[in-house]
């Protein structure tokens, strides 16, 4: 390389570049990241008050509304028995799986870039699924009698079927949620100490740091008691992860429908979750580091950059995979299966599933290839945004689209959206008001990973050049 | 001796399912489209009268439905036959597994598929995939004289022994199984067995050109039995594997 600047230069470079070079005493981050939780303008209660008045209206309110007059009030028909309802939670399920990825198999990987936003990805999946849950309880008919759908004894030894795809599904989702919950509040105990020490006395928020630290002092057993427990979990929850979305498919793959009976769903469902969830991700992290305190210093243009490649990759992937689907389902051969595809393409929602294919595949691959364009923080936002509204397209396909054709033609009717337009609005509320909500009251920065990897990080001289060294902790 | 292969989860079971009990044949030859059975299901089983906007947007609640083809346009049309659509008790039922809440069940006595309506919690994957399209959703409570005053008088003639369904709740045809809960009642207390014709279904019964029969399908001398050996008889979707007990009979 002829790089003719000093070398001095050289090492400010790599600093400014990368935070695991550019470390800074732990005090001070501390207090930094405090600093972030306790600054709020008026912008931010402003949202805070909007967000809230929103779900108490087009989520609560509205179900309300549905509970006591019945679906009628949502748009599903003859054909199209699921609508939107089943769109939201495939789609929030699916934002759900980015923030178990990033964190597990980056770490399980030691990918040391993942360091500073494994959190802000592990809440996603926790708060997603919680909109997951709403949606498909919201779909019932009788949501007052769900807990039927759980093995519950009773005096009748009346059980669920476990034949049904849909009592899978909830096993798998409980697990997920349990285990992803589990999975964030591991690594989040030495950050609620942190948090408990530098807060003053008297308040409700030592309280609550207070008890969810668990008397977390960090002393050497208990590093090595989370170390271990960390170490298990991020191996044990990304099979969980993968059969959670398989599982999702499933729900539709063991139907005896046209378009849904397809046995490429599996892969095909978990790559559009990972595709909508590094969108998502993505999106976090660009505002929160435009609107947090202290945050530009944590996430950088190197975070784009790395998780851009990822999203690359998986959009290639997502694209493989569609074709794939695609290609088996057309070859079958299958009149209604045909009648279908051109159904997709040609009927009346046609756009919804060209704007698809621009949304997932042409326009992440015009703009994740450039280095900078994918280090551009509000580029990459508008295509993690893009990402989720082609894939949102995609389960709407899938789900009312494909729902209008059947084998008995006589039946057939366009589906339109009802109510549960709101309660899908107030779902996407809802996330980001918990998401709101928490990070001004839990470190949204892991900082004792981040500082974790700056002393296992060193610039040292190899002769004249500069060399990154990093030895390994855990 | 004889062993009932179907205690024993054995291959012969598929030829019993196959078999099944009640049957039904619908000669498409003779059915003119009058729509009766259609009225005579909705009376017997206490069927919603759904109002005109939702049954235009495809909510009908009818256990029972006239479908009408035609080919061509406007003026140069040609009709083809009418086909009377309903549920078409399938021996492996797709609608049975994929009930989360065990709703939807096969009754071992009659070979028929049953709606739990008081088990049904409405996820409605029942009615996904059921290739036939012929259950119906309780969409709104529409048989609640407190929610609609004006079918309070639809409300005097309820079936008394069928239930009234309320929202959020699956349906479908039963082939009037409180019909055939009263014949077996009956014979049983005169000592002998349901003789063939000795009662039919609603939707059978108001046939004015006779197009429905119903009866014991595993009887080979019964009226259905024979109709269904009919050369022209054919099953609707039955690459599917779902083994219909609906037979058609197809035009002559």
């Amino acid at each position: 390389m002829a790089d003719h600047k000093p070398h001095t230069s050289h090492e400010e470079h790599l600093r400014e570049q990368h935070l695991m070079l550019d470390p800074m005493p732990r005090g001070k981050m501390n207090e930094m990241v405090m600093e972030s939780m306790h600054t709020t303008s008026w912008k931010f209660w402003l949202v805070f008050g909007l967000l809230s008045a929103l779900v108490a209206y087009a989520l609560f309110y509205k179900w309300g509304v549905m509970i006591l007059e019945g679906l009628g009030v949502a748009g599903v028909n003859r054909p199209s028995y699921w609508g939107i309802f089943l769109v939201n939670t495939v789609f929030w399920i699916g934002i759900s799986h980015a923030g178990t990825f990033i964190s597990a198999i980056l770490r399980v990987f030691k990918a040391e870039f993942r360091r500073p936003f494994t959190r802000a990805a592990e809440l996603m999946t926790t708060f997603g699924l919680i909109q997951a849950g709403f949606s498909i309880f919201m779909h019932m008919g009788r949501v007052w009698l769900s807990y039927w759908l759980m093995p519950i004894p009773n005096e009748r030894q009346l059980w669920p079927n476990f034949h049904s795809p849909l009592s899978w599904d909830l096993l798998a989702i409980t697990t997920y949620l349990l285990s992803s919950t589990m999975y964030l509040f591991l690594p989040l105990i030495p950050d609620l100490a942190m948090a408990r020490d530098r807060t003053p006395d008297g308040t409700w928020q030592k309280v609550f740091y207070r008890v969810l630290a668990l008397g977390f002092r960090g002393t050497e057993g208990e590093w090595t008691h989370l170390r271990n427990a960390l170490n298990i979990f991020a191996f044990a929850i990304i099979p969980v992860m993968f059969s959670v979305h398989t599982i999702v498919s499933w729900d539709f793959a063991m139907a005896t429908r046209p378009g849904w009976n397809s046995t490429i769903f599996g892969p095909y469902f978990v790559i559009g979750a990972l595709h909508s969830g590094m969108g998502a991700v993505v999106m976090v992290l660009a505002v929160v580091r435009g609107t947090m305190k202290n945050m530009k210093y944590f996430i950088r243009p190197e975070h784009f950059e790395a998780i851009g490649k990822l999203m690359l990759i998986i959009s290639m992937s997502w694209a493989y995979f569609f074709f794939n689907d695609y290609i088996v389902q057309w070859y079958g051969g299958d009149k209604w299966t045909k009648e279908l595809l051109h159904w997709h393409e040609a009927g009346p929602m046609g756009w919804m599933w060209f704007g698809m294919l621009i949304c997932n595949v042409a326009i992440p691959w015009a703009i994740l290839w450039n280095k900078k364009w994918r280090s551009t923080p509000w580029l990459i936002f508008i295509v993690g945004l893009l990402i989720n509204v082609g894939m949102w397209f995609e389960r709407y396909i899938i789900v009312p689209i494909s729902l209008t054709i059947n084998r008995m033609p006589f039946t057939w009717r366009l589906y339109q959206p009802g109510i549960e337009v709101w309660l899908g609005i107030g779902t996407l509320a809802f996330f980001i008001l918990l998401y709101m909500a928490a990070s001004r009251l839990i470190p949204l920065i892991p900082v004792w990973e981040v500082q974790e990897g700056q002393m296992a990080h060193s610039l040292r001289k190899y002769g004249r050049e500069t060399v990154v060294t990093v030895s390994e902790l855990e | 001796m004889t062993v009932d292969l179907n205690k024993l989860h054995a291959v012969g079971a598929i030829a019993e399912e196959a078999e099944g009990k009640w049957g039904m044949v619908i000669d498409m030859d003779l059915c003119t489209g009058c729509q009766a059975c259609v009225a005579a299901c909705a009376m017997e089983n206490n069927i919603p009268y759904v109002e005109e906007v939702d049954a235009g947007y495809g909510r009908s609640m009818h256990w029972i439905r006239t479908e009408r083809f035609w080919e061509g346009e406007y003026p140069e049309v040609k009709m083809s036959a009418y086909q009377p659509m309903l549920c078409q008790q399938c021996g492996k039922a797709p609608c049975e597994p994929v009930c989360p809440a065990f709703a939807t069940v096969h009754s071992q006595a009659e070979q028929i598929n049953l709606q739990v309506y008081n088990r049904c919690v409405g996820t409605r994957y029942c009615a996904n995939n059921c290739p036939y399209q012929v259950r119906s959703f309780n969409w709104r409570d529409y048989q609640d004289s407190r929610v609609r005053p004006e079918i309070t008088i639809l409300a005097n003639q309820f079936n008394p022994d069928v239930t009234v369904r309320r929202r959020g709740v699956m349906e479908k045809c039963t082939f009037c199984i409180q019909r055939i809960h009263k014949a077996q009642d009956k014979a049983k207390s005169e000592g002998r067995e349901v003789e063939d014709g000795e009662f039919t279904t609603a939707c059978a019964q108001a046939c004015p050109a006779n197009a429905i029969t119903f009866g014991r399908i595993d009887h080979p001398e019964s009226l259905v039995a024979q109709l269904a050996r009919s050369p022209r008889a054919a099953h609707h979707l039955e690459e599917l594997g779902t083994l219909p007990r609906v037979t058609y009979l197809k035009e002559g």
